[in-house]
Formats: structure tokens, sequence, C-alpha cells
């Protein structure tokens, strides 16, 4: 199986999504033009993520992130030797540096700025390994992509890639079956699910929330991509479909169901 | 006479030409020309211009059309005047290429809108070892659950008509539900 392809044809939001969709479980390797990003997953969730030879281990990401001082993050990386994440983890909450929440968070923000730098990234190739986990000896973390793949979502501004996915603001818009719980918006993306029925056109939505054609396309692109809501007919040109006296020869409908039935055996006997 | 249509769309070398050709009885009718785009020669040598049209003729009194959509964008202003009055219509999907997939959405959109009649989403070339897999295919062109989406070799009489006729289930399944 090929799930793999060119960042010019599918976007890191795009590749996200599918994988949040999907629930999937493995890695997506990104070849970007100096260097590899790896990001894995479980379910559909992040859980690890690293890029480049960058030094991800805990002691360095808590460094970062001002929890180690230099003297601390020196010593644990001279006396830490064979020791994994995770034992590592456990000495530094028991001697009482850190917390097993800080150690969570910092995790999670330094695996999100991995996404986030991916984001820029429009050129090279990404396979996705269904059978390359995340590695065994770094502390994994469980973060669902919605907020995510909005944020994603939030940065494409070519008005032709905009235009390409949502052709007409005649559609109207509805919440997909999905559940909306702690959900990230911006104001103005708030501002447009304010109005989101399916008697609402996008056009009237951005004509009520003060939105000119690319700003309502870029928020509903991105609510799109997180799989929020979806696109259909607005509701009043929705009532059963008239049938177009064109389609069919005959305005009698048994005679067009008969005509229907006509066609499935005509086409099982070929 | 009385006729019917249905329409299969898709990408430009997405197997439109190919799976009318696999059930009609006559030779697909296309306007060949050599293609100007290089990029274009590069995946195959020529393409139809005009429409493509097959026939199945169903007895003296019935007949079915399918009419292929021309593949090129620069040809989507024969789109609305294909669709007018079909039944249905087919989105073929050349599941080797992830690249078409986003026009293969535009496409869908831009049909669904000029008509709301049934269609199928069919995935081609699924034969061929670099070819997405449905599950993913679904996803990546943002298919509802409810939308049939189907494996296709467009070379293959038993898939195309399997497509054909679950169109046609699609389109008898609407028609009940108008009652």
């Amino acid at each position: 199986m090929a799930l793999r392809g060119n960042l010019r044809d599918f976007t890191i939001t795009q590749l996200l999504n599918l994988i949040n969709l999907a629930q999937k479980t493995g890695t997506l390797v990104v070849d970007g033009p100096s260097e590899q990003a790896q990001v894995s997953f479980r379910d559909g969730k992040l859980a690890y993520a690293r890029v480049g030879s960058e030094d991800n281990s805990l002691a360095a990401i808590l460094h970062k992130a001002n929890k180690l001082n230099v003297n601390q993050y020196r010593a644990i990386a001279e006396r830490s030797g064979q020791m994994t994440d995770k034992e590592l983890g456990l000495l530094l909450i028991n001697a009482g540096y850190v917390s097993q929440e800080d150690i969570l968070l910092n995790l999670q923000g330094y695996f999100t700025d991995v996404i986030r730098r991916l984001f820029t990234w429009v050129e090279g190739f990404f396979r996705f390994e269904n059978e390359m986990l995340p590695p065994d000896d770094r502390i994994n973390v469980r973060l669902d992509l919605e907020n995510l793949i909005i944020e994603g979502s939030r940065q494409l501004r070519e008005w032709e890639e905009l235009q390409d996915e949502i052709p007409s603001l005649d559609m109207a818009l509805k919440f997909t079956d999905r559940p909306m719980t702690n959900l990230n918006l911006s104001v103005e993306e708030w501002r447009v699910v304010k109005y989101i029925n399916p008697k609402n056109t996008m056009k009237q939505i951005a004509s009520a929330a003060k939105l000119n054609d690319m700003e309502i396309r870029r928020i509903v692109y991105g609510l799109i991509q997180a799989g929020l809501v979806e696109m259909i007919r607005p509701q009043s040109a929705q009532a059963v479909p008239k049938v177009n006296p064109k389609m069919f020869p005959t305005q009698d409908k048994e005679e067009q169901k008969t005509l229907i039935n006509k066609l499935i055996g005509r086409i099982q006997k070929l | 006479m009385q006729t019917v249509k249905m329409v299969v769309t898709g990408p430009f070398s997405a197997g439109k030409t190919q799976f009318i050709q696999s059930v009609s009885e006559i030779d697909v009718v296309a306007t060949e020309r050599k293609i100007s785009n290089p990029a274009e020669r590069s995946i195959k040598d020529a393409t139809t211009v005009a429409m493509d049209f097959g026939r199945i003729t169903v007895d003296e009194d019935l007949v079915l059309y399918l009419f292929g959509t021309p593949g090129q964008k620069r040809f989507d202003f024969m789109w609305e005047i294909l669709s007018e009055g079909m039944l249905g219509f087919i989105v073929m999907v050349d599941s080797t290429r992830p690249e078409t997939f986003r026009e293969a959405r535009s496409i869908l959109e831009t049909f669904r809108a000029y008509a709301p009649t049934p269609f199928v989403v069919a995935a081609n070339k699924q034969d061929i070892k670099d070819a997405w897999e449905l599950e993913d295919v679904r996803h990546a062109l943002r298919l509802d659950a409810k939308t049939k989406l189907l494996p296709c070799i467009a070379t293959n009489k038993t898939q195309v008509k399997k497509i054909l006729l679950e169109l046609l289930y699609s389109i008898l399944a609407e028609m009940e539900s108008g009652k």
C-alpha cells in the first residue's frame, strides 16, 4: 500500500487530517529540503515527533523550557548513560525537580512546535510507515490533532488554492457528526460557527460576519479540514429533488422506475 | 426511441474513456488530437478534446448514453452542458496520482452544484502497486460515509458494470425516497 507522495500535492495539514480521520497508527516520515522529520501517531493522535538530528531527549526539552538549568542538563547528560527518557522522567519526578504534568506539557509543546515547523515545508516527499511505531525509549503523548489542523489551516493564504477548495460560496454548511469539545477557535472562526446552519449559504454568512470572500473561504476551509463542518446544498434547495423533465423521457414516476429497472437488468447482462 | 444519459467525469487521464469503452457496444466516439502541453504528453499519447460517448442499447425503445467529459481543465465549459438532463454521474479518480485528488474534489463539487443527482466515485487503477487504498482515498477526497466509493479497474468489464449498477441503485433509492 502506498500512502506516499509530494508535499506539493498534499500539505501537512491535509495529511494530519487524513491521519486523524482514519485514526492511523504509524509514523509519517517527511523528507524536506535539508532534513527529515518523523512524526508518530497512535490511533490518529500525535504521540511523538522529531526533526533532523536535533536533540529531543527529555533533558534537552526540559532545559529548553527552563525547567532544568544548564548545569542540571549537563549533569544529566553526563550521568544518564543508557537511561531511557521514561526512567529519567521518574527520577526527576521523585527528586522533585519536575512534576508529571510538567513533563507531559513540555513534551506536547515540543512535539507541537515540530508540527508547526512542518507547516512551512512546501517542498519534499512524505510516506506513512504503518510498521514504524514511536520509539520505546521515549515518552509518548496522546494529543488530539484537531486544533493543530485548524492552526495549520490558518496558515493557508493562497487565494487560488482556497478558490479551488471552495469554488462556490452559494453552498451552505452543516456540522458533521463528530463531537466538538475543547476547540480553540479564533474570534473570527467563532463568528462563522455562530451562523452555521443548512439554510445559510457561505455568502450570507460572510455578509453577516463582515468577512470578505477570501476570509470566509480561509475560515471555512480550516473548519472543513478539521472535520467539523461539511458543505451541502442550501436547505431550501434540498427538498426532494425535482426530477428534471429532461432526465427522463417520461414524467410518470412508475414509468421512470420501470426504466431504471430495465437499465439495471440490461447492465447485469452485459 | 427513448434516451437517457449518465456522465463520466474526473481529472485528466483518470480512465474515463477506458471506462466507457469497457461497456459500450460502439467504439467510444472521441475526437483526438495531439497533445500540445508537454506535461500531458508524458502521461499519454492522445486525449479527447470533445465529448466521449458510448452507448448501451436496452431494447428497441430505450438507449443509455454514457458521456465522458473532457479531462483537461481548459475544457470545463463543456461540463455544464454535458450535465444537463443526466440521470447521475461517476467521478473517476486515478488512485496512483494523489496530485489529481484536489482536482477530483473540485470537479465533484462543481457537478454537485450543477445538479442534485446521485453519483458514485470510482477509484481507478486499483490493480497498480502504487494505488492508494480506498479508505485513504475517501479521506483524501473528504467523502462522507454515505458516498459510494468503489474500486475500479477501467479495463475490467465486471468492475465497470458494478459501478454503473451502484449508480443505478442510488438513482432508484432516491426515487423511492421521493415518494
